[in-house]
This record gives structure tokens, C-alpha cells and sequence, in this order.
């Protein structure tokens, strides 16, 4: 039998454990475990009362057996009956079994806050430190509500012994944790700081934990912390290694509280006052010097304890960032550990050198190290140390150093571990492009990431090395030539092909005059990638292949032949056909200055943060303190000398990356002290004169009516808007698209659909409200632009697109949008009001996209957002009687004409809401219609300039099945499909 | 802050599990199989430290049992590498029958003579690095599993609500000794 001690052991527990583990099988465990269940029960159950001590013991045993994974249902009353044991061993039984099992909304909360208030108030510190632990354990609500003011009254009085003390000093960080609205400190905080200055270490320990917590939420209310913690700190870093005793570990003086003392000084900046901040200086130039001497054990417990204060203190140095002198040193001892045989060491210094980089007084002195690192990216064992080597030569990365960096970093990421491998090719991306001389660099760098490892290249690099290639007309050509020569390798990357097809389409003409790389071998080499690739390669493909159309009219036969074969034409993905249908049309049927006006050159993209480092950030995730956050303190550096990143990400029209934040944020919430609720109840002005701004260019009209038979055709025009990612595919207008990363615009939200008023978007820097009428065919519609920064935005414009005034359809406009250009700034918090006048042509589909652009803090924004102008908008009410409604519901009967859905609720289906959402829809609700009185049927008629569309509704809810079936039967097709998408969507 | 302690052997098993945060149950058993594989990994040559999820996880393995513990990325790592080794020490005196002897005359000198130096006598008394691994494999582990209530009281000794709360050792003791002299 193991070691089971005398007195307070448990003869019948030891014994249950000993068979518990002298069980050969599972199966024979839970036998044992079930027979002991059963016995207990019985015991708890039995007429004789149990004793204190076979309480405890069988309290234990149901602990023991949960603690090996199974459950426990009983025993929990007994366990609270224990708390009121006046024996400790009984005690102790009792509180460790409620810490453990008992979850915060248990029944029995009442009673075990009743035995925690008596042995709170018995004046045993040993029992009132086991309530103060349970307190501390299980930190619930309940239990802030019943101590929080009990807990710093214990802490602060006189006469609490140290022991307890250190227990409520803890107790009430836990509670200050958990519900901080119920710890109120204001009258205690002066006696806490001063619990600083106590004799007892172990108190300073526990209280400097709780005041380092407080100082992090109300810095101004614990500063006077600062002077007591230099003093402490001094008399602990110049005592004699004998001196504290108890608090001496492996010959380091008090190294635990140390390193807290040194962590709540960087709470603050370096203190004002001349004398403190001279005694903390000395303070960590003794902690500097200590590192240098001799050590006074071999032991490795003396230099952890050594190193793990000397690593805080110089985490404090780089917090203050404010003396040089310290900093460089800092610096030198890093370096000394860089080389150091204990790889924990080596890896705490590339660690915390990561940060001194950042440094502008530093800086230089960690660039001396790199080829220390280099080496220890090349050399070292542990994963974990690579990638603090690689975040090191990341962060000390600049002009002076890029080639050499970017290249051993390319070097590595050849052999790297998977695990890593996308973020050093995101840091490549970022250091190539931030430190790029000459463009030329630029470019191989990022086609030898494709080659190294082109699975972990994301699409935000290679549509970063397409914007900056566009943005860039000395590199057009060298680009055109590299990727033609890349693409010459028999196997390449997807990725390669991406970049490869987009630079051709734009400029492979730059080196079409070579006989090498002719338009039709460049066409040849393109398409003999073709088949090996995924749908959206495939796509972007064949919006190269239009591209060299137009670039290149000798290929113009041989790409139609491609175009018009089946596998293209009748693809079996609708994009891929419908690219082919409308290119083949296209290239048939334009003149060449059309072609050449839609299949323009891409124009330059607007500049911005980087895609890539967005990624890098999201990557990293919050709460992560890494130097890459911390950009613009990199960007402060000397040698940063790079263009300033924008102090918030811009919102992306190109969705690049940030688009799927602006998708977060799409749907606004209409509360809260936002900044446009106010002006919904203002009378607005009068009209003022408007301009029409939304007209595409002028097309041939015959040509536009030959093909107007085309669904979608929006591909030119946003192309010039919305660029690259268009450009990639033309999915991103078509709403139901569910990728959200080919999907730039922030959709409306469907609330807007029965709804005129609101906030139609919003992200940090902007609010878009909306308020809106409509009346027959018409509409207008007052827009509000909120600025929520405190500066002004500059240059607000707002080119308004509507994709049906897309460039193909200029004669049958579905829509007339009109609007006055905008005041070019808008002043911080102020607000710009427009007005859109609506005028509806005939049916429609797609909304009117608006786009904005301004400059924020030096960078261009852009936002792009649909506007809820619905079909359903010109909807106008028509009341009839029941016969009126069957009669017009049977002339309506043709198969066309009707459109069901059948669709499963996704809000609560109740009466009112419904009824309210079909008349917000615009139709009139007929009561009485429906010979079922839960169904609903509405009628309207739909007002467009060139038709009136009468239109019949019935909705029928099935509330078993949680179900609706919707039917709408309209004179036209298109109408009845349209609304009943519509309204489908509300319930 | 100490997220959570754990203490397990080779083959998984759970030793000691103490939360400082809301977990549910499904919640902590996927944490111990998580840090399971991820420290058993690694060998001597590695650092003692783990990035785990948003946290990381410090530990150091005696024997056949991984002593971890897991805190914010911005904690001290060596601090609380050293923390591990303290408390084993602390359990290793509390819990080792043999060492009762010893402890109590540590405790009686201590009390007469205040200037007694503990860190000689305990270089004296406590056994090398290696020797304590040579007897949690052949103790502790069993010493863990019979007296598991108890440990749970040398734990909240030492920490409490995530916070490092005792680290001396001969206070800690004392407390101990004087908890188990009551009924």
C-alpha cells in the first residue's frame, strides 16, 4: 500500500483506490465504480445517520470517481452538509467538493453561501481561508453578489492574519474578474496600494497580482502604486542574496515578486517624478549588471529564477522606450543569449529582441545580430524556435537588410514546416513589397514564392502583386516577360497561372514584338494550362482570352474557335458558359472601339494598406502582443523609412481581404446613439436641382438592342469601377453568389425590402442612412453620409453605378437615377445629405450599386454598398372583394404567370409581423379573401414607366411544420419570379 | 494569468486538473487531450514552452508525469517554469511520508534560530534534480493518486484565482504541517 498517512488518511478510500487500479479492463472499472455508487447511495440513504467522518470519506470517494471521468448525481447535499463540519479535515472534504462540482446555477447556492458568511465571519483563518478558496474556485455571480463587499473589508483590517489576507487579496481579483461591476474599490483603494509596503512578502506577492489588475483597467486610481513598487522592487534587487529568507529561491532574491512588481510597473510610463524614476533606473542596471556575474549555483533553478527578472525587466526597459542606454544594453545581453546552450533562453532572447527591434534606439544594435539568427533558422530543432527566428528577421528587416532577409527566408521556406509555411509567405509578400528598390526584385520574389510553395501563397498576395504590377508602368513589361518564361515550365502552380493570365491579358502586348512570345504562342501557352485548372482559373482565363481580343485582333479567330467549342459553350458551370456566350457575342458583334472602350488597360488601383497585412494581423489573432501589431511604432523607427500604413484598414472595394470585415459589418444596427437617428424625424428640404451622373458610355443603338437578350453583361463597366476582382470573375454582382470573397459589395439588408428608413450600412469610419418614398414609378430617395472620425474626409464622391445603366444596356435602362454631385469634404462628425430621384423604367432585377470614395488620413476609401431600391418599391395598393380577387386569380392561370416557393420560417411566425411585412412589401392585404383565415392574400399593381403589372399574392403558413408556401401570380413572368424572391426572403 | 494546471502522465492520464476559467466539461476534456499531444511531442532539446491556442502552455516533465501550466502569451515564461518546480518540491515534502522527519526538525530549528539559512539546509535535504525524478516515478505519481485531496490544498496554497499566491516553501510547509495536525 502506498504512502497513506495516519491520522486524517481514509482507510476505506485507500482501499477503493487500490482496486480501482488493480482493475484490468475498463469493463471491470465501472463494475467496481457501480458497487461502490450503490453502497454509498444506501449509506446516504439509510435511517442511521452517518458520522462526520464517514461523511467525508464517502464525499471523497464520489469526488475520486468523478475526477476519473464519470458522472455524479447524488452526494452534493451531503457535501454542503460537510461545510458546517466544525472539523477541518471534514471541511476541507466539503469545500473541494463543491469547487469541483458544483456549477454556479445550482439550487444549493444558498446554502453553500450560508456556511461560506459563518466561516467568513468565524475569525478562523483557517476557515476562512478554505471559504476564501471556494469563494476564489468557483468565482459565480451569486457569489460576487454575496462577497463582494464582505472580501475587501476581510483584506484591509487590521487584524486579519497575513495567511487570509493573501487568500482575499486574491478572492476579490477572481470576483473583480468575473463581475467587475460588483467589486467596487473607490474607499478601499488607497489601503490596497499601501498593502505594498506590507512585512509579509507573501502578502505583497498576492496583492501586487490584484493591484497590477486593477492599474490595468483604472491606471489613474492605483498610480500612486508606482512609487511603492520602485521602492520595493529596490530593496529586493539590492538585498543580499540571504537577506529574505523564506523568499529566496536558489540564491535569487524574491524572483516571483520581482517579476510582478516589474509587470505593474509597465502598466505606467517611466515615472515623472526625477527621484523614482533615477532609483528604477538603478534598480534594472543592478538587474543588468547580475546577469553578468558569476552564477551562484549550477543549478538551473538559480538562472531561470535569475533570468526569468531579468527578462521582465527588460520587457519594462522596451515599454518605457525611452533609455537608450538601457535599451542597447538590453540589447547586448539578448545577444549573448542568442548563443546560449540552454534553448530556452534562445528562445525567450529572439523573442523579446523581436520587440527591441521596434525600437528606434535599438534597432541598429539587433541588425548586428542577424546573422546569428539566420543561423538559428538554419540550425535549430525546435520548430518553435525557427519561427521566433523568422518573426525576428522580420522585425529587423529594413532597406539595409531586405535582399539578404527576403532571400534566406525564401531559402528556408523550401524545407519549413507546414505549420508555418503560410505565414512566412505572407511575411515575404509584405518585406518584398515594403523594401522593393526596384520592382524587377519585387516580382521574382513573389513568382519564386508561387514556385517554392504555391499552395500557401493566398490569393491576397498574388492580387497584391497584380495591383502593385498595374500600379507600376515600369515593371509592366519585365512582368509580361517573367511570367511568360514561368509559365514555360512544364507543371506550374495554379497561383502562376492566375498571375500569368491576368499580366498577358493586360500586357502581353509589351512583349509581343519579340517572335518568342507571339500572340498566338502566348495564347497557345495560356490554353495549354486551360484543362488542368479549377472553375474560377478557368474564368479568369477566358476574360484573358477577350483581353487579347482586343490586344491582339490577328488571335481574334483562333481564340472564337475556343470560345464557340462545346466544351466551352456548353459547360457544364454556368459561369464558364455564360463567359463564353458573352465573350463569343462580344467579340463578334462590337466594333473595335468598343472593344477597345470596354476591354480597356486596367486603370491604376487606388493605394492603400496592403491586403497582405491585414491577413498577417488576422492571423495572428487578437490578444496576441506580437511586434507586427504594433506597426506604427515600427513605422516610427529611423530605419522604417517606408510609406506609412493607414492608421485603420480601409474599407476595399476590391475585395481584397478587408471585404469580408465591411460583410461583418454590413448589417448595422439601427440603435444606440447613432449618429443618423436624429434626421429621420427632420422635415427634409425641398428638392434641390438635380444632375443625371449615372450614364455609361454612349453605345450604337442597334447594338446595344441586338444584345440586350443577355442576362448579365455588367462585365465592362464594372470592370473600370470595380477592377480586379471583377475582372477575375463576374460572379460578384449576381446577389445569391454565396462566396462572400468574390462579393465586394455590402448587400442591403432584406429588412430594407418592407422597410424604407434606416441605417443602410456603417463601418469605423462612415454611417450610410437612408429614407426613402416612393410613389407609382417614381422614388426618391435622401441619403445620409455620417462621418464618424473627428477629421474631415476629403474628396467625397460618390460615381453612382447602376448596373443596368452598365455600359451594354444604355437604351433600356430599367432604372433613371439622378443625383447632385456631392460636397467634396465632409467635416468629422458632421453629416452630407443627398437626394436620389428614382425614376422606374420597367422591371428589374439587380439593385443600383452605390459607390463611394473619399480620403481618410491621407488614404483612398471606398465603399460600395447596394441601395434597397426593390421592385417591390413601385408597388402600389389595390383593395378588392373576394370575388374581384378569384376571378383576376383564374385570368391569371397561365404557367408562366405563376410562381410558388415553398420555404421553411426563419423568424417566429406570428400574425401582426407577417401582416405588417406584406403591407410594408406595398401590397394591400385583403381580409376575408382567403376561406382560411390564417392564409394571407394581398394585391397591388406594380408601376414602371412603360407598364403596369397587376399582382396577386397568397401566403399560407403551416405552423406544425414551421413552413410557408408563397404564390404569386402577376401578368408578367419576370415580375411574379422577382417579387416572390423577394418576399420569400422576409419570413 | 494561469489559464489551467495540469498534471499528467505518458499515457494521458490526468493526475491533478485545476481551471482558473469557464470551461464546460466537453470543453476541459478536449483541453487535456489537447495539451496531451502536444507536449508529449516534444523532447529534451525542446524549449519548455508551447504555443497552444491563444494561450501558452509552460511545462516541464518529471519522470513520467508533465507538470503544465497555461497562461497569457505575454506571461513570464521562466517564471512560471520555475513555479512548476517549486511546487513539486513543495509537493514532493508534503506528501513524501519519508520526509516528515526531516521537515520537522527543519521546523523546529527554524524556530529557534531565525537566522538559520533554509536555502543550505534545503540543498542539503532536497534531493538533486535527477533524484526527484527517480522518485516521482517511483512515488509521486501513486503519492498523487491516494492523497489527490490533499494536493489540491498544496495547490491553493501556492495558487489561487490564476495568480501565483505563496512561493516560499517553508511558509507554505508550515501551513501544511499545521493543517494536518487538526482533526
Amino acid at each position: 500500500m502506498p504512502a497513506v498517512s495516519k491520522g486524517d488518511g481514509m482507510r476505506g478510500l485507500a482501499v477503493f483506490i487500490s482496486d480501482i487500479r488493480n482493475c484490468k479492463s475498463k469493463e471491470a472499472e465501472i463494475k467496481r465504480i457501480n458497487k461502490e455508487l450503490a453502497n454509498i447511495r444506501s449509506k446516504f440513504k439509510g435511517d442511521k445517520a452517518l458520522d462526520g467522518y464517514s461523511k467525508k470519506k464517502y464525499v471523497c470517494k464520489l469526488l475520486f470517481i468523478f475526477l476519473l471521468g464519470h458522472d455524479i448525481d447524488f452526494g452534493h447535499m451531503e457535501a454542503v452538509n460537510l461545510l458546517s463540519s466544525n472539523k477541518y479535515t471534514e471541511k476541507q472534504i466539503g469545500y473541494l467538493f463543491i469547487s469541483v462540482l458544483v456549477n454556479s446555477n445550482s439550487d444549493l447556492i444558498s446554502l453553500i453561501n450560508n456556511a461560506i458568511k459563518n466561516d467568513l465571519s468565524s475569525r478562523n483563518p483557517t476557515f476562512m481561508n478554505l471559504a476564501l478558496h471556494c469563494i476564489a474556485n468557483v468565482g459565480s455571480r451569486e457569489m460576487a453578489e454575496a462577497f463582494a463587499a464582505e472580501v475587501p473589508r476581510i483584506l484591509v483590517a487590521g487584524d486579519t492574519m497575513d495567511s487570509v489576507k493573501q487568500s482575499a487579496a486574491l478572492c476579490l481579483l477572481r470576483l473583480n474578474r468575473t463581475s467587475p461591476d460588483l467589486v467596487l474599490m473607490g474607499e478601499w483603494t488607497a489601503r490596497v496600494v499601501h498593502l505594498l509596503n506590507d512585512q509579509h512578502l507573501g502578502v505583497v506577492t498576492a496583492a501586487t497580482s490584484l493591484i497590477t489588475t486593477l492599474a490595468q483597467k483604472s491606471p489613474e486610481d492605483f498610480k500612486t502604486s508606482v512609487s511603492l513598487a520602485v521602492a520595493r522592487l529596490s530593496r529586493i534587487v539590492s538585498s543580499a542574496s540571504t537577506d529574505l529568507q523564506d523568499y529566496t529561491y536558489y540564491f535569487v532574491a524574491a524572483p516571483w515578486l520581482s517579476v510582478k512588481l516589474l509587470r505593474l510597473l509597465q502598466c505606467y510610463p517611466p515615472p515623472e517624478d526625477g527621484a523614482i524614476r533615477g532609483r528604477l533606473t538603478e534598480c534594472l542596471e543592478t538587474i543588468l549588471n547580475k546577469a553578468q556575474e558569476p552564477p551562484k549555483s549550477k543549478k538551473v533553478q538559480h538562472s531561470n529564477a535569475k533570468n526569468a527578472v531579468l527578462f521582465e525587466a527588460i520587457s519594462l526597459i522596451i515599454h518605457h522606450d525611452s533609455e537608450p542606454t538601457l535599451l542597447v544594453r538590453a540589447c547586448n545581453q539578448l545577444g549573448q543569449f542568442l548563443q546560449h546552450r540552454e534553448t530556452n533562453l534562445r528562445y525567450l532572447a529572439l523573442e523579446s529582441m523581436c520587440t527591441l527591434a521596434s525600437s528606434e534606439f535599438s534597432h541598429e544594435a539587433v541588425k548586428t545580430h542577424i546573422e546569428t539568427v539566420i543561423n538559428a533558422l538554419k540550425s535549430e530543432r525546435d520548430v518553435s524556435v525557427r519561427q521566433r527566428a523568422v518573426d525576428l528577421l522580420y522585425a529587423m528587416c529594413d532597406r539595409s537588410n531586405a535582399k539578404q532577409i527576403v532571400a534566406e527566408m525564401l531559402s528556408y521556406l523550401e524545407t519549413a514546416d507546414y505549420s508555418i509555411r503560410e505565414e512566412i509567405v505572407l511575411k515575404v509578400a509584405i518585406l518584398a513589397e515594403k523594401y522593393a528598390v526596384d520592382y524587377t526584385w519585387y516580382v521574382d520574389t513573389i513568382l519564386n514564392l508561387i514556385r517554392f510553395a504555391g499552395d500557401y501563397v493566398s490569393d491576397e498576395v498574388w492580387y497584391r502583386v497584380i495591383q502593385i504590377v498595374i500600379n507600376r508602368d515600369e515593371v509592366q513589361g519585365y512582368a509580361a516577360k517573367t511570367v511568360f518564361e514561368a509559365l514555360q515550365a512544364p507543371a506550374c502552380h495554379e497561383n502562376l497561372v492566375k498571375v500569368g493570365g491576368y499580366i498577358l491579358g493586360e500586357f502581353g502586348n509589351l512583349i509581343a514584338g519579340d517572335s518568342r512570345s507571339s500572340p498566338l504562342i502566348q495564347f497557345d501557352l495560356l490554353h495549354s494550362k486551360f484543362h488542368l485548372c479549377s472553375v474560377p482559373t478557368r474564368a479568369l482565363l477566358l476574360s484573358a482570352y477577350i483581353k487579347f481580343i482586343n490586344l491582339f485582333p490577328e488571335v481574334k479567330g483562333t481564340i472564337q474557335e475556343v470560345l464557340r467549342s462545346d466544351s466551352q459553350l456548353r459547360n457544364a458551370d454556368v459561369e464558364l458558359q455564360q463567359r463564353a456566350v458573352e465573350y463569343l457575342r462580344l467579340s463578334s458583334i462590337a466594333s473595335t472601339d468598343i472593344l477597345a472602350t470596354v476591354l480597356e488597360e486596367m486603370p491604376p488601383f487606388p493605394e492603400r494598406e496592403s491586403s497582405i497585412l491585414a491577413k498577417l494581423k488576422r492571423k495572428k489573432g487578437p490578444g496576441n502582443l506580437h511586434p507586427d501589431l504594433d506597426e506604427n511604432r515600427k513605422e516610427r523607427s529611423a530605419n522604417g523609412g517606408t510609406v506609412a500604413a493607414s492608421p485603420t484598414p480601409s474599407t476595399d472595394l476590391l475585395g481584397l481581404g478587408s471585404t469580408i470585415t465591411t460583410q461583418n459589418s454590413a448589417p448595422p444596427a439601427s440603435k444606440g446613439t447613432s449618429l443618423l437617428v436624429d434626421v429621420f424625424s427632420e422635415n427634409i428640404a425641398a428638392f434641390p436641382v438635380e444632375t443625371p451622373v449615372a450614364v455609361g458610355p454612349v453605345a450604337d443603338e442597334n447594338f446595344s438592342r441586338d444584345i440586350s437578350y443577355i442576362p448579365t453583361v455588367h462585365w465592362g463597366t464594372l470592370g473600370i469601377f470595380v477592377g480586379i476582382q471583377s475582372w477575375q470573375s463576374i460572379q460578384f454582382i449576381n446577389p445569391k453568389i454565396p462566396d462572400m470573397r468574390c462579393l465586394p459589395l455590402a448587400p442591403f439588408p432584406s429588412r430594407f425590402v418592407c422597410k424604407n428608413n434606416g441605417v443602410l450600412y456603417e463601418n469605423q469610419l462612415l454611417q450610410i442612412g437612408l429614407k426613402s418614398e416612393f410613389r407609382q414609378n417614381l422614388g426618391r430617395m435622401y441619403v445620409f453620409f455620417g462621418n464618424k472620425t473627428s477629421t474631415q474626409f476629403m474628396n467625397f464622391g460618390w460615381p453612382f453605378t447602376a448596373p443596368y445603366c452598365a455600359f451594354f444596356l444604355t437604351v433600356s435602362l430599367q432604372l433613371n437615377v439622378h443625383a447632385k454631385p456631392a460636397d467634396p469634404t465632409v467635416d468629422g462628425g458632421a453629416q452630407l445629405q443627398q437626394i436620389l430621384n428614382i425614376e422606374c423604367m420597367s422591371d428589374f432585377v439587380d439593385a443600383p450599386v452605390l459607390n463611394i470614395q473619399f480620403r481618410y488620413g491621407g488614404t483612398l476609401q471606398n465603399v460600395a454598398v447596394k441601395l434597397p431600391i426593390t421592385l417591390n418599391k413601385f408597388f402600389q395598393p389595390t383593395e378588392m372583394t373576394s370575388q374581384d380577387f378569384f376571378q383576376r386569380w383564374k385570368q391569371l392561370g397561365a404557367p408562366q404567370q405563376e410562381v410558388q416557393k415553398i420555404f421553411k420560417a426563419k423568424h417566429s411566425m406570428d400574425t401582426e409581423v407577417t401582416k405588417a411585412k406584406i403591407m410594408g412589401f406595398g401590397a394591400a392585404l385583403l381580409d376575408g379573401v382567403d376561406p382560411n383565415p390564417s392564409n394571407f392574400v394581398g394585391a397591388g399593381v406594380i408601376h414602371t414607366k412603360t407598364t403596369q403589372v397587376g399582382c396577386l399574392l397568397r401566403l399560407e403558413p403551416n405552423t406544425q411544420a414551421q413552413m410557408y408556401r408563397l404564390t404569386l401570380r402577376t401578368s408578367r413572368d419576370t415580375v411574379s419570379q422577382r417579387l416572390c424572391d423577394l418576399l420569400s426572403e422576409q419570413f | 494569468m494561469i489559464r489551467f494546471i495540469l498534471i499528467q502522465n505518458r499515457a494521458g492520464k490526468t493526475r491533478l486538473a485545476k481551471w482558473y476559467m469557464q470551461f464546460d466539461d466537453d470543453e476541459k476534456q478536449k483541453l487535456i487531450e489537447e495539451v496531451h499531444a502536444v507536449v508529449t511531442v516534444r523532447d529534451a532539446k525542446h524549449t519548455n514552452f508551447v504555443e497552444f491556442r491563444n494561450f501558452k502552455i509552460i511545462y516541464r516533465r518529471y519522470a513520467g508525469l508533465y507538470f503544465c501550466i497555461c497562461v497569457d502569451v505575454t506571461d513570464n515564461n521562466l517564471a512560471y517554469l520555475e513555479g512548476i518546480h517549486n511546487f513539486v518540491e513543495e509537493a514532493h515534502w508534503t506528501l513524501w511520508p519519508g520526509s516528515r522527519v526531516d521537515l520537522s526538525v527543519l521546523t523546529s530549528q527554524r524556530q529557534s534560530s531565525t537566522q538559520a539559512n533554509w536555502l543550505t539546509l534545503a540543498s542539503m535535504l532536497l534531493p538533486d534534480i535527477n533524484v526527484l525524478n527517480e522518485y516521482f516515478h517511483n512515488v509521486c505519481e501513486l503519492d498523487l493518486v491516494f492523497n489527490f485531496y490533499k494536493v489540491y490544498t498544496v495547490v491553493d496554497e501556492m495558487f489561487l484565482a490564476g495568480e501565483i499566491r505563496e512561493t516560499s516553501q517553508t511558509k507554505v510547509l508550515k501551513q501544511l504541517l499545521m493543517l494536518q495536525s487538526l482533526e
